[in-house]
């Protein structure tokens, strides 16, 4: 059983809906990422989604672009990124890690390499934007080999033949994308989205976390209602925005302390639900 | 397919079996390159597109009216033009120029933009969006979205914006948004990236006309159908001229579409060499060029498998060259195919060189050719040197030069 596998078990024993933040690799510093890491599980993720910063980000909206631009400029490549995610594992072996990226670093590197990268650094799954599973041959195989699971998006445009021959695809857990759009779109609708997800529920038995659009403990309860977990990104790295890697110490730590009041009222949210 | 143990390069060898017209494969995929590598959410309206394309390619009626427009409205054919001064000057192989320059609009762009143009009205999307770099796809973009009375957004870089004045007046002036996009390097590619993100947001009332033969499939195969009307006439009109089909072909190659244009027709002529030709900007040695094929790559961006310009961590490499058209880190996976097979030979020009091409071409025909174009003219002409009067040459003159004399002129420091 991998790492997620067993946290979406203990959550489910615990009635209880995960909450998963996304952060971008190194942003806004190297130095401060790992503390970061920490302390959202501190402050009640379940899992972490880290971004491998990449030059063209197609499916990011501006906040998360952005957060990526800073973490290129602070020198954040992905062998680094994988290297704060091993130094995050000295620390925590349970936090599952989900790496979030696009494919041409991956192919660049290797995949191979890559792979061998994400289980020497304690990795758990691995989601690439622009890797749709037609084009991915036997990725999720090799990354089954090491315990790793491979997430795939399904979102609103999936139509029903195609979103059964991803889910054949799918470990882990299913990332259903909440709208049509970029991530940080508005506009969020939560009626359509549950009925998506219920959909969903009738023809797997894997998680299904949603994201893109969930600003607030309001947004993650409307979703959590139906889903098993909840996906929040630009709303907490927009904390960074202004900052870089040579910000001083305490304004990175005042951003940060901002985010935990965040992941705090998001955690308070979801587990209301499940009180 | 997709073996992932090894991931090919250019190691494949001379195939003279290989039948070109059977590319791409069933799922998009010139050899190694191509493919649909794209969010989730853009894969139904790829999956629509396709299944529309299939149908219509199929359909005399649809290439009737393509083609009632290409005539009536584009002014196509477009002569071969012998360029004999030029060559005789040179001594070398006789010279033709294709001129697309004297499409509607300026350039070959809109060969492609009207394809897509039906496939759009097919569609019924009433909102087009696109993206340029030196803006003659932009152009011929909003020339089309003006006549079928579209809704047009038009994504450009900003410094391609700035270079690019005129083109951005005349885009605006047919009624389309222009939207400079201020992210990353502030041109082609970013300006894909962004129509990309305005695709995914609103697929269901937009159609995506891309304007090279880059980007996921079926774009590249489109794109490429439409634009080989080019080499279509060319052979024709070569024939009719001469009796016997061209020695060499030239086309400059930014994502390729004029390129592919003018060489597809003739891929199966094993007898005609073509060169394809890169901008490599201040040299290749400087690292400011925009050439995938002879220093990129293999790798994924805008939705392809591809030659690209990236770093050993796979980011993307800044471009450049004097050419806004050219300004791009990747090029059309047909492209990095016939590469890999040896069917086509990649070589460059740098700006310094286009610009000598451009004046050449100039002064002693009275064309101005386009930058990009200019690239195409300063290869033929070392090319001709190489090769004796009884043969010939079909140079495609992409685009016409007035979008471009800002461009020389800072280059030259000549001031109005």
């Amino acid at each position: 059983m991998t790492r997620i596998e067993s946290t979406f078990e203990t959550l489910k024993a615990q009635n209880k809906k995960a909450l998963i933040p996304y952060v971008m690799a190194g942003d806004p510093s190297p130095n401060s990422f790992v503390d970061l890491l920490h302390g959202l599980v501190k402050h009640g993720a379940d899992m972490i989604e880290v971004g491998l910063p990449f030059s063209d980000p197609m499916a990011d909206g501006p906040t998360v672009a952005l957060a990526g631009e800073r973490a290129l400029a602070g020198g954040t490549s992905t062998h680094q990124a994988l290297a704060m995610v091993k130094k995050f594992r000295e620390q925590d072996s349970s936090t599952p890690i989900i790496l979030m990226g696009y494919l041409n670093p991956i192919e660049i590197i290797g995949y191979e390499a890559f792979i061998a990268l994400c289980h020497e650094s304690g990795v758990d799954g691995v989601l690439v934007v622009d890797l749709p599973p037609a084009e991915s041959g036997n990725f999720v195989e090799r990354l089954a080999a090491h315990d790793i699971n491979k997430i795939f998006l399904l979102s609103p445009t999936t139509l029903p033949e195609r979103r059964k021959q991803v889910m054949t695809h799918c470990g882990g857990y299913i990332y259903y994308v909440s709208l049509k759009g970029v991530t940080g779109s508005a506009s969020l609708d939560t009626q359509a989205v549950g009925e998506q997800v219920q959909a969903i529920k009738q023809e797997t038995n894997l998680p299904i976390c949603v994201g893109f659009g969930i600003r607030d403990g309001q947004s993650a309860a409307a979703i959590g209602q139906y889903a098993d977990g909840v996906i929040v990104g630009s709303e907490l790295v927009k904390n960074f925005s202004g900052l870089s890697h040579t910000s001083r110490a305490e304004d990175i730590a005042t951003a940060q302390a901002n985010i935990m009041t965040k992941m705090d009222e998001l955690r308070q949210a979801l587990d209301a639900l499940s009180a | 397919m997709n073996n992932f143990e090894n991931v090919p390069h250019n190691d494949q060898t001379d195939d003279t079996t290989v039948d070109y017209n059977q590319y791409p494969d069933a799922s998009g995929h010139f050899g190694i390159h191509g493919g649909r590598f794209v969010s989730e959410t853009l894969m139904a309206a790829l999956e629509e597109l396709e299944t529309l394309y299939y149908q219509v390619k199929q359909d005399p009626a649809f290439w009737q009216e393509y083609h009632n427009d290409l005539v009536n409205y584009v002014g196509r054919p477009t002569p071969l033009y012998h360029a004999k001064r030029l060559s005789d000057e040179i001594g070398g192989a006789q010279i033709y120029f294709k001129r697309e320059d004297l499409n509607h609009t300026g350039a070959h762009k809109v060969n492609n933009t009207i394809g897509q143009a039906l496939l759009a009205k097919m569609s019924g999307k009433k909102r087009i969006i696109a993206e340029t770099g030196a803006g003659q796809h932009g152009v011929a973009t909003a020339t089309i979205a003006a006549r079928l009375g579209l809704e047009c957004i038009i994504y450009m870089g900003a410094d391609d914006v700035e270079r690019q004045k005129m083109n951005v007046y005349r885009m605006r002036l047919l009624g389309a948004k222009v939207v400079a996009v201020e992210s990353g390097s502030r041109t082609l590619k970013d300006a894909m990236n962004e129509a990309m993100r305005d695709w995914v947001t609103n697929v269901d009332t937009t159609y995506y006309i891309i304007g090279t033969v880059a980007g996921p499939h079926p774009y590249p195969l489109l794109v490429r159908d439409f634009q080989a009307i080019i080499g279509k006439e060319a052979r024709l009109q070569h024939l009719e001229k001469t009796g016997k089909l061209p020695d060499a072909l030239v086309a400059c190659v930014g994502g390729g579409s004029n390129a592919i244009g003018l060489f597809y027709e003739f891929l199966n002529d094993t007898d005609v060499k073509m060169y394809g030709v890169e901008a490599t900007g201040d040299g290749i040695e400087t690292g400011r060029h925009s050439a995938p094929l002879a220093a990129g790559r293999v790798g994924v961006l805008h939705g392809n498998r591809t030659y690209l310009m990236a770093d050993d961590d796979g980011q993307i490499l800044e471009t450049h060259s004097i050419s806004a058209g050219l300004d791009y880190p990747g090029v059309g996976p047909e492209h990095s195919f016939l590469k890999d097979v040896k069917r086509v030979e990649y070589v460059g020009c740098t700006d310094k060189e286009a610009l000598h091409g451009f004046h050449e071409v100039t002064r002693k025909e009275g064309i101005i050719p386009a930058l990009e174009s200019s690239h195409a003219v300063a290869y033929a002409l070392q090319l001709a040197k190489t090769m004796s009067p009884e043969q010939s040459i079909i140079v495609n003159m992409s685009g016409r030069g007035d979008k471009d004399l800002h461009s020389v002129m800072k280059a030259e420091g000549i001031e109005l």
